[in-house]
């Protein structure tokens, strides 16, 4: 390792003691490759594993294909409650999904806004982290859970709203029909969904108010704008393409949610309707294939496997569409 | 100022009042609305924790701790069970997919150039979005194509749960990795250290704090899964040790298994329902906070 | 001995950017060489090129050669990771390893380069270290608590200590001082001068004052516009850099004039 210089008179200037000389002529040359080993290992390593994201990915795209796409031909008989053909199967019940998912994203929305403006600009400072605490709370309960409640405190208190807005307002095309004594309709499950989805879109719109430009929010308030006034001025313009990307989130996480909706609706095989307090509602994807699965064999399970192909495409699309937008809503913001 | 001096001017008092009282009117029901709506978000919160309180607390006993359901008709019986299987498919998820997600992220972070990288970082995004049912299906398909239909283990649930989990991981851990200042790679190069190492012993335990953060509120996610294990690892009522065969039941499963197939003394089943679902919420709970500690306390003091 | 640094016809690129363009130096063993000129200039690039830190940028490579002792480290077959073991760096910012202790900062070296070291030895080195970066005295009693407890001067020759705790033959200074207070400033200025004694050491600096004050040499650089490449004007003793250039460009730059 070199000698130890003891000898520091010699060098005149105040030079700190115990300095060792370096050793010179050391080597930089090495024996092997042009990689050592340690590296190639963690290169390859790394490597795989981001490949085996690839393949993993891929294999649940070509499983469910290889596996759902049979199904497409089979008849009556073979299939979950007795559709005579795949589609009179799926397209029902991608309705169900895709129109659940919309009623909760219209429930959420509004509240999610409230939300993230309360804690960004109305709560006291100190405060908005344990506020924000709270509503992620939300997020943090397992879905068995939401549907437990949703199906034994919620759907209950909601069976007599449903029958005096039947009787007094089923002019309404979404509120006609006999209503549901239950209250376990797709309106109770869409409640339930918004509630799930909630956090989702308050933490992007959090996320968003917080980074408006403290420069536009100055420029209203000196203008003499009230508080109402600059959220509108300064917070929303800059906020809008994260409000929605935050909204396909939620709609992204709402379309997949299975068991809220396996659990607190009472779904009608097959049913196509607008109608919102009926005893009759349509079903969902998820839920559909939670409540046959268990039960299923043969075709039944391609069939519902190739469901799952379908409501795979419908999120992919969903977020692929949020995140191009989260993108491009950055790079506007930069 | 300003406003008082208007206020003075004759000619303008009358509009100015009129419209500064619509401003302010306006701004007072904005207000209002808001803090309303904040109120409306944290209705279900307080409704379900106190359901799961006050019908959780029930059957919050030893004997709810200890024993299985095996062979109980009615009242009685316990999670134990489902707390096993929890662990066991929760511990197998997590060896599957943190180291799985953490080399990816190191991948991205330290290796990925070109196409390949931005290929892996889109695809962990659309892993993010599958479906819960989704990877359910996946697992199934796999673990039937080996070992036949109907085949239900353990191991097939928390496969399945990887796919859910490891994207999270992947995730947090490349934000994390991100987040360590290239100072530190810098200054561990020129002290003539080798990438691998410098990963090793400064990047990875600067980062670590946030990653295990990260991969406790990953755990918390995909604890309380219900919909894939339905399918792959089905409902069971006893103690099953084994990963690799037969039924397991874990705790969200049990407490849809409680509701689902009810005997007649319905009180009892719903009953031991709220208090899985209580364990459950107290669970997750903990995780979320402890994953907040962990990240405060162990987090190295940068600048 | 200490090493001599040979630099033939150098050119560094950012991708396409080419920032510094055809230099030719040699650095005398044990000296102080000071790197000056306005910012953009590629000093802090070239000063990158000598220990292989430049290529460590995507994207960033590097031609021509750099012999250290009469080797260049750009030719094939040379390990990079040695090359910086024997060539060791300071950066701008100090930057010490947040998670860990001041005694194992100064030991990282070592360490991470997997070199077996008893608890006696490590002792050893660590107080050698500390006591040749003037910070000792200040840390003894602390050795246990973390590195980034220290103020910014003392993180600053902790890195100094962390780097010749592995020994090296050359140690380059990147604006050591710039992101310093005048004391520690100082303190870092009397430590360099005691390093000259055993260590070749190249500083960038922009800080005309300090380059006068503790460099043999220096080598004036400049840039002739925006994305044009820097290039050596003048390399001489710091003397006559400072009093009697050769080029006009460098009497204006050394004057104040511009820069």
């Amino acid at each position: 390792m070199g000698t130890v210089l003891e000898d520091r008179a010699s060098v005149g200037q105040a030079s700190p003691p115990g300095l060792r000389a370096p050793t010179p002529g050391r080597p930089m040359r090495r024996g092997g490759g042009t990689e050592r080993a340690g590296d190639r290992v963690a290169r390859t390593a790394a490597t795989a594993a981001g490949a085996t994201i690839l393949v993993a990915l891929a294999g649940v795209g070509l499983f469910l294909l290889a596996r759902g796409l049979p199904a497409v031909r089979a008849g009556q008989g073979d299939l979950p409650e007795g559709a005579s053909s795949f589609w009179q199967l799926a397209g029902p019940l991608a309705f169900g999904s895709i129109w659940a998912a919309a009623l909760a994203l219209v429930f959420a929305i509004p509240v999610a806004i409230g939300v993230a403006l309360f804690i960004t600009m109305y709560a006291p400072r100190r405060f908005a982290g344990p506020l924000g605490a709270i509503v992620d709370v939300l997020a943090a309960i397992p879905s068995v859970v939401y549907g437990l409640w949703g199906l034994m405190v919620f759907a209950p208190m909601t069976a007599g709203l449903y029958g005096w807005l039947a009787t007094h307002a089923g002019w309404f095309p979404l509120f006609a029909g006999q209503p549901s004594a239950t209250g376990r309709t797709i309106l109770t499950a869409a409640l339930v969904l918004a509630v799930m989805v909630l956090p989702i879109i308050a933490a992007v719109c959090r996320e968003v108010f917080g980074q408006t430009p403290t420069l536009a929010v100055e420029a209203a308030l000196a203008l003499g704008a009230t508080k109402w006034e600059m959220i509108r001025m300064a917070v929303f313009p800059f906020a809008r393409s994260g409000i929605v990307s935050g909204a396909m989130l939620g709609l992204g996480r709402a379309l997949g949610e299975t068991m809220a909706i396996a659990m607190v609706l009472s779904p009608t095989p097959f049913l196509v309707t607008i109608r919102l307090l009926g005893n009759t509602n349509p079903n969902t994807i998820a839920a559909a294939i939670a409540q046959n699965f268990p039960e299923a064999y043969g075709m039944e399970i391609n069939a519902l496997i190739g469901l799952g192909l379908i409501l795979f495409v419908i999120t992919f699309v969903v977020n692929y569409l949020a995140r191009r937008m989260v993108a491009r809503g950055a790079r506007q913001g930069a | 100022m300003a406003v008082i001096v208007l206020d003075r001017a004759p000619t303008l008092t009358l509009t100015t009042r009129t419209v500064r009282r619509g401003r302010r009117a306006a701004n007072t029901a904005a207000t209002w609305v808001i803090g309303v709506l904040f109120i409306l978000a944290l209705v279900p919160l307080a409704s379900l924790a106190w359901t799961a309180f006050s019908r959780g607390l029930a059957r919050f006993d030893t004997d709810f701790l200890t024993n299985s359901m095996r062979g109980v008709v009615g009242a009685g019986g316990g999670a134990l069970h489902a707390v096993l299987g929890t662990g066991l498919i929760t511990g197998a998820t997590i060896a599957l997919s943190v180291p799985v997600g953490i080399a990816a992220a190191i991948y991205l972070v330290e290796y990925g150039r070109g196409a390949f990288a931005r290929t892996v970082t889109f695809l962990v995004d659309v892993m993010t979005g599958i479906p819960s049912i989704v990877a359910g299906l996946f697992a199934y398909t796999v673990f039937s194509l080996v070992l036949g239909p109907g085949a239900r283990s353990g191991l097939a649930g928390a496969l399945a749960l990887s796919l859910l989990m490891i994207p999270n991981v992947v995730r947090t851990s490349e934000e994390m990795l991100r987040l360590v200042p290239d100072d530190l790679r810098e200054a561990a190069y020129a002290l003539g250290t080798p990438k691998y190492r410098t990963i090793g012993k400064i990047v990875l335990p600067t980062a670590m704090s946030g990653i295990v953060s990260g991969v406790m509120i990953g755990v918390a996610r995909i604890v309380g899964e219900t919909a894939p294990l339905l399918l792959v690892a089905g409902y069971s009522d006893a103690m099953n040790y084994n990963l690799f065969s037969e039924r397991m039941t874990t705790l969200p499963v049990f407490i849809y298994q409680q509701w689902k197939f009810k005997g007649t003394d319905v009180a009892a089943y719903d009953d031991r329902a709220w208090t899985a679902a209580l364990m459950l919420i107290a669970f997750v709970l903990v995780l979320n906070l402890s994953s907040r500690l962990v990240a405060r306390v162990f987090a190295p003091k940068t600048r | 001995m200490s090493t001599a640094i040979d630099i033939t016809s150098l050119n560094a690129y950012y991708g396409s950017f080419q920032a510094v363009a055809d230099v030719s130096l040699t650095i005398a063993p044990r000296s102080i060489t000071a790197f000056i000129g306005p910012s953009g200039c590629g000093k802090s690039t070239l000063l990158r090129t000598l220990n292989r830190m430049h290529e460590v940028i995507p994207g960033a490579r590097v031609t021509g050669s750099v012999s250290v002792d009469g080797e260049d480290v750009y030719a094939t077959g040379v390990d990079p990771v040695l090359v910086r073991q024997r060539v060791g760096m300071v950066f701008q910012r100090p930057n010490p390893f947040p998670t860990m202790s001041i005694r194992d900062n100064v030991l990282a070296g070592v360490r991470l380069q997997r070199r077996r070291l008893s608890r006696h030895d490590g002792d050893d080195v660590v107080e050698r270290s500390l006591r040749a970066a003037g910070l000792w005295d200040e840390v003894r009693d602390r050795l246990g608590k973390p590195g980034s407890s220290l103020s910014g001067g003392q993180q600053q020759r902790l890195c100094i200590a962390r780097a010749i705790a592995i020994e090296p033959d050359v140690l380059l200074m990147d604006e050591p001082c710039s992101a310093l207070d005048p004391i520690s400033t100082l303190a870092i200025e009397d430590l360099m001068a005691g390093l000259r004694a055993s260590y070749t050491v190249v500083i960038v600096t922009h800080n005309m004052a300090q380059a006068a004050r503790i460099s043999d040499k220096t080598a004036f650089f400049t840039i002739d516009g925006a994305r044009k490449p820097g290039r050596l004007v003048e390399y001489d003793d710091t003397t006559t850099v400072f009093t009697s250039p050769s080029q006009q460009a460098t009497a204006d730059y050394v004057a104040g004039r511009f820069g």
